[in-house]
């Protein structure tokens, strides 16, 4: 298990699937949050995200305990960045090792929805006219 | 007691600040903290019941402050 808040340099998609590939597990779930270039019509041109740091990686890594225990894997990974972040580039990355799908599928889904609730980070859109905003939990 | 409460975001940018001095009496808790930073809230952005973290961990607002804590106010989370 290991969960790291990432102040600017890329994520590792293809390291971070590999680190928790193990011979005992028959499945790996991976979730990659992307920024996108449009949020409610707006057009985006790249998102700041700002952290509470020492409280996210708490948070981070009560998370990433919590879903070993609930869904029996010791296999997990939480790498999240801060900083901005370029379109299409990864903000999140969640990947989880199983011995079966559904218990690797069913954490990688928990994990985000947690860390979506739970952890302080926040996002500052930029927008192609020039402004930004901070935008709130549905975003 | 005096706070160096924290703000972040959202926050930080209404009150043009990453952090602000609250002075509050001893045996204050959470709750007291939000009302004296409402007070100083120039925009109106703090809502009447703020998350909040006390030591890196949310606090309700009955949680009793000591000495030394660190004090955090946290606009609505927006990870991922």
């Amino acid at each position: 298990m290991r969960t790291e808040i990432v102040h600017s340099r890329p994520l590792d998609v293809a390291a971070i699937a590999a680190e928790v590939t193990a011979p005992e597990n028959g499945a790996v779930s991976l979730f990659v949050g992307t920024v996108r270039n449009t949020n409610q019509g707006r057009p985006v041109t790249a998102i700041e995200y700002s952290a509470y740091s020492e409280m996210a990686e708490r948070e981070l890594r009560e998370i990433a305990r919590e879903a070993c225990a609930q869904f029996a894997t010791e296999h997990v990974v939480i790498e999240h960045r801060t900083g901005y972040v370029a379109l299409a580039e990864a903000s999140v990355v969640i990947a989880v090792a199983s011995p079966h799908r559904l218990a690797a599928m069913d954490a990688s889904r928990w994990i985000i929805e947690q860390l979506k609730q739970r952890v302080p980070i926040w996002k500052c859109e930029h927008y192609a006219d020039g402004t930004r905003e901070w935008v709130g939990q549905a975003g | 007691m005096t706070f160096d409460v924290l703000l972040f975001a959202s926050y930080a940018d209404a009150f043009g600040a990453r952090s602000i001095l609250v002075t509050v009496p001893a045996g204050s808790r959470v709750a007291d903290i939000v009302r004296v930073l409402r007070g100083l809230d120039p925009d109106g952005a703090l809502p009447e019941r703020p998350l909040v973290a006390v030591n890196h961990r949310y606090a309700k607002g009955d949680q009793e402050l000591h000495e030394g804590d660190e004090i955090a106010v946290i606009p609505p989370v927006a990870g991922g």
